[in-house]
């Protein structure tokens, strides 16, 4: 029983990580086909190098991931301590607030973003391209910031609220116990945050297909207009890059994860 | 004594519609040991908490030094607070959760240094500076908490529960060691708590409350000896409480008997409540005692023998070092010292036959230790 | 004070979710409601909403199908990774997140390059001596596309409810006379349904509104609700219509996640877990 899960487990991410394989053989590939590996060579990477244009739209995405989710991170954790304070029935509302572009579907919350800034931007401004990067800045924001709420809030509940009495209890002002206590404690919450933001932004392309403009494009958009074109190979040596940041990333959020844990557990064995 | 320090004038305090405090009223002078006892949810934790600055009253005013601090926030009182679980910094290390209040008062780097190791040599940590606090023992943890509320030199220090999460041994040895630290600091100390033994052991005043109000203030021995009303006698030590009918000064009548007894200035023919401790209670053969009844049970206790005697259906609790079987007959006598009277108040009969009554207290201290777990 | 502080700082958040999230709704409705041409109030759009039915039928069916997939994949695996290690579970979980992370669009077309009748699995195939089989362009493809994209999706929640069940009531379970089956259909499968749900409901969303999968994968006869959606608004030039049917895809979900939330008792760990 317990041999056959482990098999299966074993196809299972086998099943998952595929394709990624194929596309990371790819970008060694020296032919342009996906399904034909003909030798293997780095040029797809130097040429990745010396193309300007994929190398502005990456330098785009980078960008506004690193723009909303920063934004959205600060702007985030100060509404959760807001909303920590609230009594349990606004609390609750604006919880469900925050579920709201967490259980639409992506495509609705671009639609309905996309028709926003139009309507705003030509109807009642008179613009006539009304979708530019602060647009783009603005849906990013708004989807990341859940993210950051629902990984910050459980942080916060977890806070021993003696702690914040205690630091004011020595001198602290509340917004100087806010800023040598609380923040501290929340810490882990509010970097996972930050980075499920990041990801999620950078990887973002149903929301920003509908609510870039000309003037901006991030990269997910441009790879979907290559459904009329054929793909290029350095694209898929950026994805082996992206594929290997990532995945440094993570590795240091588990390895964070792993510290904060590990004090727990020397925390619980003191007092036993 | 010296002078008074804190005044709590009429403080009263509710939360959505229910009153937690009704109309403390209260003094507590410099370098004085006071302790709030009382069970869980009498309100003395309320008490201490708007004391420190972290609730403030829905009416009645806190008094420091004669000055109204009602609108003064925590962190500018000269009160500091050891929290129930100690609530120290978990990203912090010894030296610095004890360095955190004179770092926030931006003291000098030399003083800071100088201050926090002599309070840490005061509680007996010198060497932990670096430790964390979370891979210290509980006992340790406490002297930490205690090093960093003391080192800020606050005028009171305010204690809630500080030893409940401790074992038994722990416990006696801290209760030593904080009355230690008290006088050589020469400071006041708030101390709350639910054990009566602590209370007694280290006080010199003891406040007792339930239900938001002040039941009884005094010295340790007077809260003991002279219980003013049924709950306070109950709450301290054990007792045995009866109805019984005061004739006149000096004589009290209960259980169709007339007794010697020491107390007066009661109306003529007043009902009161009569407590015995049961330590008071002297056995004698049958023949001799003022009343005769037989024995219902027996326990070993170690230092005694705890038993209950059934006097006309009514249960007695006596404890005593001679054994005495169950079945048998035993007469007692009271001296008129060993009978307190009391006037009638909304406790009376809720304590009265003692074997029911001692059921339902051993439940309520085993579930006040399992809140502490 | 406190409290005043408390709203204070939430009172930026709220205005922002409810001009970002709430009137782009109120939006989507008004031009759901007004005709394309003149923009003024009708309800052609609606009416034009039956020819999209059948449509709606497919996407619905489809997402169910890989949600019920997803969810016999997942749970084994999800159940495997929560019995493990602590170190081990944080670093599977990682494995499960990672593929998440990661460009969906290129991943996507890489099963175009597996899948292709002269791709790399019908070579593999050929190799065997069994001829090429005709998999992209096919239902079937595009339920893959599916399960693959959104299989995280499930496995993730169903590890963070399984891995909460405490130990000791399968012991209990056993102690009561339960043999393994009993137990896991008594005990560990009830105890899990929090995170069922809110798998099937994380699985199910995505899964009925996109509208690349089936673009790619699949052929003339898979088109899907947010394929049409999408068509409205990037090509067909009608987003009033888009509007319409977005309404619509929002309200069905909606619906969806509503009887879902009924059959967890609304709880509210189980809700999001991301």
């Amino acid at each position: 029983m317990k041999r056959t899960n482990r098999i299966f487990t074993i196809l299972i991410f086998i099943f998952l990580y595929i394709p990624m394989a194929v596309l990371i053989v790819a970008s060694f590939n020296t032919g342009k086909d996906l399904t034909e590996f003909d030798s293997f060579t780095f040029r797809q990477y130097t040429r990745l190098f010396q193309d300007r244009t994929l190398l502005k739209l990456l330098g785009n995405s980078l960008l506004l991931s690193v723009l909303a989710s920063g934004i959205a991170t600060v702007f985030g954790t100060i509404a959760s301590v807001g909303i920590y304070g609230l009594k349990p029935r606004m609390r609750r509302a604006v919880m469900n607030l925050t579920n709201i572009p967490m259980t639409n579907p992506e495509i609705v919350t671009g639609v309905s973003l996309s028709l926003l800034f139009v309507f705003v931007g030509t109807r009642l401004l008179g613009q006539r391209n009304s979708l530019t990067f602060w647009t783009l800045l603005i849906a990013h924001i708004t989807f990341n910031l859940p993210y950051v709420i629902l990984n910050v809030m459980p942080k916060l509940n977890q806070l021993d609220p003696a702690l914040t009495d205690a630091a004011m209890d020595l001198g602290c002002t509340p917004i100087q116990s806010f800023f040598k206590v609380t923040l501290h404690e929340i810490m882990p919450g509010i970097i996972s945050g930050a980075i499920m933001a990041f990801t999620m932004s950078l990887d973002d392309f149903v929301i920003s297909y509908f609510v870039s403009g000309m003037d901006f494009i991030t990269l997910p958009v441009e790879i979907y207009t290559y459904v009329k074109k054929p793909i290029q190979p350095k694209v898929y040596a950026m994805f082996t890059l992206l594929f290997l940041m990532i995945l440094a990333l993570m590795i240091a959020m588990n390895i964070l994860q792993a510290r904060s844990e590990k004090k727990k557990a020397a925390s619980h064995a003191a007092q036993v | 004594m010296s002078k008074e320090l804190i005044r709590l004038q009429d403080l009263t305090m509710e939360f959505d519609g229910e009153r937690i405090l009704d109309g403390i009223n209260l003094y507590i002078n410099d370098h004085e040991f006071l302790t709030l006892l009382g069970p869980s949810g009498c309100g003395k934790t309320t008490t201490l908490r708007i004391i420190g600055g972290f609730l403030s009253p829905t009416s009645g005013k806190v008094l420091f030094d004669g000055k109204c601090i009602n609108e003064e926030p925590a962190y500018k009182r000269q009160i500091n607070t050891v929290f129930q679980r100690y609530a120290l910094f978990p990203h912090l290390d010894v030296f610095d959760n004890v360095a955190f209040g004179l770092r926030v008062a931006k003291l000098p780097k030399a003083e800071i240094q100088e201050r926090v190791q002599h309070m840490l040599g005061v509680v007996g940590l010198k060497g932990y500076e670096t430790r964390r606090t979370d891979a210290l023992s509980g006992g340790q943890q406490q002297r930490v908490a205690i090093a960093r509320a003391l080192v800020n030199r606050p005028k009171v220090l305010l204690l809630d529960e500080p030893l409940g999460a401790l074992d038994l041994r722990l416990r006696k040895d801290m209760q030593n060691e904080l009355k230690r630290i008290q006088q050589a600091m020469g400071i006041t100390f708030i101390y709350v708590t639910h054990d009566q033994e602590e209370a007694l052991g280290m006080s010199d005043t003891v406040v007792v409350m339930d239900k938001g109000r002040i039941q009884q203030i005094g010295r340790p021995e007077d809260i003991y000896n002279e219980p003013k009303n049924a709950f306070v006698a109950d709450f301290i030590g054990e007792s045995n409480i009866l109805d019984g009918v005061m004739l006149e000064d000096y004589k009290v009548r209960f259980f169709g008997r007339v007794f010697a007894c020491v107390d007066k200035g009661f109306a003529p023919n007043e009902p009161v409540d009569v407590v015995i401790r049961p330590e008071d209670i002297d056995i004698v053969p049958p023949s001799e005692g003022h009343l005769v009844g037989s024995v219902t049970s027996v326990t070993f206790k170690g230092l005694n023998y705890d038993i209950i005697v059934e006097f006309r259906g009514f249960k007695w609790l006596i404890q005593t070092t001679d054994y005495h079987g169950v079945g048998e007959n035993i007469g007692i006598r009271l001296n008129p010292e060993d009978i307190h009277i009391m006037h009638k108040s909304e406790y009376s009969g809720m304590f009265g036959d003692y074997s029911s009554y001692s059921a339902e207290y051993d439940e309520l201290t085993e579930d006040a230790g399992n809140e502490e777990e | 004070m406190r409290k005043n502080n408390s709203v204070l700082l939430t009172t930026p958040y709220i205005l922002w979710m409810v001009a970002f999230t709430l009137i782009p709704l109120g939006v989507v409705a008004y031009y759901a409601l007004t005709d394309p041409a003149t923009g003024s109030f009708s309800l052609t759009n609606i009416q034009d909403l039956g020819m999209y039915l059948p449509v709606l039928g497919t996407s619905v069916w489809y997402s169910l199908v890989s949600a019920a997939i997803c969810l016999l994949l997942g749970y084994p695996v999800a159940y495997y990774i929560a019995h493990r290690t602590p170190m081990m579970q944080r670093i599977l979980y990682m494995l499960v997140m990672l593929p998440m992370c990661m460009s969906f669009l290129l991943r996507t077309l890489a099963w175009v390059g597996l899948l292709q009748d002269t791709g790399i699995l019908n070579r593999i195939l050929g190799w065997l001596g069994i001829g090429p089989v005709h998999m992209i362009r096919t239902p079937g493809a595009v339920i893959l596309g599916m399960v693959y994209n959104y299989l995280p999706y499930m496995i993730l929640p169903l590890y963070s409810t399984i891995v909460k069940i405490d130990g000791r009531l399968v012991e209990a379970a056993e102690d009561l006379g339960c043999n393994g089956v009993q137990v896991f259909g008594r005990v560990i499968l009830p105890l899990s349904m929090p995170g069922i749900i809110s798998g099937t409901t994380m699985v199910f969303v995505p899964a009925v509104s996109t509208f690349y999968i089936s673009q790619k994968l699949g052929g003339t006869d898979t088109v899907m609700i947010g394929d049409v959606i999408e068509r409205q608004f990037k090509q067909g030039n009608n987003p009033n219509l888009g509007a319409a049917l977005s309404l619509v895809l929002m309200i069905l979900v909606f619906i969806c996640t509503g009887i879902m939330n009924r059959f967890a008792g609304a709880n509210e760990e189980g809700g999001v877990i991301v």
